[in-house]
């Protein structure tokens, strides 16, 4: 194994990273749009959702859930109510995607309160967007535990209380999202240094010129792994960095942290662009890594719990993210990003995409074909 | 097939070549069907073959690119299926497809491969702008190879086969595409190397003025096989055929025509408006024959040229069918249009 020959390839690839903007922005812009539109987008409050109000009771009783309604409209803002004469009326409405709710008060409601004859409101949800209805059930839950609550407190000594400790202080859904657009950043590199330059190299002769030479497969393959690798660095770093700063991660700059970011960003750079390498070893026909760049994106990024928790997923979903790159890198970076863990809270992942690189690096090197 | 020493008689030399029974094949397709031939040292010898011949595939396999189905050949006395390695650093090798890197400035391209091939780094620019310079690419060498016309690059992949310092150098098809002037830039660059720098030459074309002037000994290559082998003089002699001599003449007698019929190796007249043909089996003694008919006739010769026998009729009687007829396609996937 010569380096040298290894460090002229990597050299190569530097020169021409630097040489073309265009190259170094694609594999910026995306990661970063991704994380500002979709991580602002995604995951905030609901604010201002509105709420149709029948009240057919018109009682004391109603009023007060009324005013209620109307404090949290005030306070959290979760909803807005909007009085509605008739329940059909306000369910069309609902259908039609005016209103995201309808309460209703019954006739019966004060009736029954004073009967304790377990008096009841309706509440009827547009089930088609879950992360809305969860939002209003939620808040709606809330407040019928506050009215049976509030007043009576009959035995309160027994109840069960859930206490909740937030350990982290509320993380914006786009400080959750910086990981991915991270593991994102070091997937373009890999895609485009590792698959299809590689491809269009092979395809316009580049290729030939090399294999003329004395260089052997290993210095080969490891060249262009090497130069994928510094160049994911470099993509990583600078989307961590840049988007750290956009999303406001505190601390960001401390040296120790750096560190723990530079070396899971190269190590998770090492494991895509090898396993890149890897699944375009053979090809020669410069559409194949275009025609698989969006599949591989999907079969990588999404399964990774790069945007939601892989622990929603069903089964089969969660065996891909076990396999997948990108998994560790997003929770090494999460970690690292987020909570702010040392060495602990990487190492488990910056071992197994180590492990991981190895065999794909190995196989690479074994199918590579040092003739045309 | 006789294998002459063309130049250099003062020494005994070895050869620089020995192609011992190769093939390729495709599959059903044998491109490579049992070639053999040596080439000797300082030597440049032509393999001469239309589009789909099997140049570029015999070339392949003398230069490790791909393996034999079966033969062997040994360059510079390094086997190619068994010393891989001492091939490579023997030879420099321009492939026929442009192969570099049109990112890249020309002394990038350069130093690239002066460190695959482990050129030691105190002498690499030096010799890397030595080497510009003769190719006169010296003003061009920080610029980008993409930018560069088609005969600057091949003359800038010329210069980059030879950082290493090979003894060999095969060119497959280097003048393919250029330009009349770039083809005798490159004409002159590839007799200067063997000249001054004793380099034995393999080169592949398809152009008959190209081997014949170039060549020392030309190899005739149709659908694989090797058709002839010889001098461009020898092989232009092998095949019977005549010489055509053109003239135009001023103060013409009448029995004219009837006294040139009487030539030397003159075969038949006939008359074109002014022109007169003689068809002759031998074209420069027809001709001297002729002036001295015309001055002891006191006919003027206003002009006169002789068409001999070319390549083009070797290769018609070797391969049965005309070199430009010959035609094949291309192999190469474009991607150029992937960038600029
Ligand atoms: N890799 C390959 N696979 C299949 N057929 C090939 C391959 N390379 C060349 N050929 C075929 O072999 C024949 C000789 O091609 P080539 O050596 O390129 O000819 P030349 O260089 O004389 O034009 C052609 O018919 C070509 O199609
Ligand atoms: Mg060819």
């Amino acid at each position: 194994m010569n380096f040298e020959r290894t460090w002229a390839l990597i050299e190569r690839d530097m020169r021409k990273f630097f040489r073309s903007p265009a190259l170094m922005m694609s594999t910026m812009i995306f990661p970063l749009v991704q994380l500002i539109v979709l991580g602002y987008a995604f995951g905030g409050k609901i604010k201002g959702a509105k709420i149709a109000f029948v009240d057919q009771d018109r009682s004391v009783e109603s009023r007060q859930i009324r005013e209620m309604f109307d404090g949290i409209a005030a306070g959290p803002a979760t909803f807005r109510i909007v009085d509605y004469d008739s329940a059909p009326h306000a369910i069309d409405d609902l259908r039609a995607g005016f209103v995201r709710g309808v309460v209703e008060v019954p006739r019966d409601f004060s009736r029954r309160f004073y009967q304790h004859d377990r008096p009841r409101i309706a509440f009827s949800e547009d089930n088609t967007d879950q992360v809305m209805a969860s939002s209003l059930l939620q808040s709606l839950q809330d407040m019928v535990t506050a009215i049976n609550t509030a007043p009576v407190q009959p035995r309160l000594d027994d109840q069960v209380e859930l206490n909740v400790v937030e350990v982290y202080p509320y993380i914006e859904y786009a400080k959750y999202l910086l990981a991915g657009s991270t593991a994102m950043a070091i997937f373009i590199v890999a895609m485009i240094g590792g698959g299809i330059t590689f491809i269009d190299d092979k395809s316009r002769g580049l290729h030939e010129g090399y294999l003329l030479t004395p260089i052997k497969k290993t210095e080969l393959v490891m060249g262009m792994i090497g130069a994928g690798a510094v160049k994911g660095l470099m993509a990583g770093m600078a989307i961590v960095l840049i988007g750290g700063m956009i999303v406001g991660i505190p601390g960001l700059w401390n040296p120790v942290r750096l560190l723990y970011l530079c070396l899971v960003v190269l190590i998770a750079s090492v494991a895509m662009i090898s396993l890149m390498f890897l699944a375009m070893v053979r090809v020669s026909d410069p559409l194949v890594p275009r025609a698989v760049f969006g599949v591989l994106n999907m079969l990588l990024f999404f399964p990774s719990g790069a945007i939601s928790p892989i622990e929603g997923f069903p089964k089969w979903l969660r065996w891909m993210s076990v396999v997948d790159p990108f998994t560790y890198t997003v929770h090494a970076l999460r970690n690292l990003t987020i909570k702010n863990t040392g060495i602990e809270g990487i190492y488990s992942d910056v071992l197994l995409l180590s492990g991981f690189s190895v065999v794909m690096i190995v196989s690479c090197i074994a199918l590579f074909k040092r003739q045309l | 097939m006789v294998r002459m020493d063309v130049t250099n008689k003062e020494s005994p030399l070895m050869n620089a070549i020995e192609v011992d029974h190769l093939v390729k094949k495709f599959g059903d397709l044998t491109a490579v069907n049992d070639i053999s031939f040596t080439v000797a040292e300082r030597e440049i010898f032509g393999l001469l073959g239309p589009n789909g011949a099997g140049k570029t595939t015999l070339i392949r396999m003398m230069t490790t690119l791909t393996p034999p189905t079966s033969g062997t050949a040994r360059i510079d006395g390094h086997d190619i299926r068994t010393d891989a390695n001492g091939v490579r650093h023997a030879l420099g090798v321009i492939p026929q497809a442009f192969t570099s890197d049109p990112e890249l400035t020309a002394k990038e391209n350069m130093l690239i491969h002066a460190k695959l091939y482990g050129v030691p780094s105190e002498t690499r620019i030096s010799l890397i702008n030595q080497l510009l310079e003769s190719v006169d690419l010296m003003k061009f060498r920080d610029a980008l190879v993409g930018t560069f016309s088609g005969g600057m690059r091949r003359r800038l992949e010329i210069a980059r086969g030879l950082v290493h310092a090979p003894k060999i150098l095969f060119l497959d098809e280097p003048t393919t595409g250029l330009d009349p002037v770039s083809r005798a830039n490159v004409w002159e660059m590839i007799r200067n190397l063997r000249d001054k720098s004793g380099l034995t030459i393999l080169l592949t074309t398809h152009y008959m003025d190209e081997a014949d002037k170039l060549c020392d000994r030309i190899a005739i290559v149709d659908h694989g096989k090797l058709a002839a082998l010889d001098t461009p003089a020898r092989l232009k002699d092998s095949v019977p055929g005549t010489d055509a001599v053109e003239a135009e003449f001023d103060h013409a007698p009448d029995n004219w025509h009837e006294q040139l019929k009487g030539l030397a190796e003159a075969e038949a007249v006939t008359q074109h408006d002014n022109v007169t043909h003689i068809a002759s089996s031998n074209g420069s003694s027809t001709v001297a024959a002729l002036m001295d008919l015309a001055r002891a006739r006191g006919v003027t010769v206003r002009k006169v040229s002789v068409q001999s026998t070319t390549l083009d009729d070797v290769f018609l009687h070797y391969t049965g069918r005309e070199l430009r007829d010959a035609a094949g396609g291309s192999m190469t996937y474009d991607v150029s249009r992937f960038y600029r």
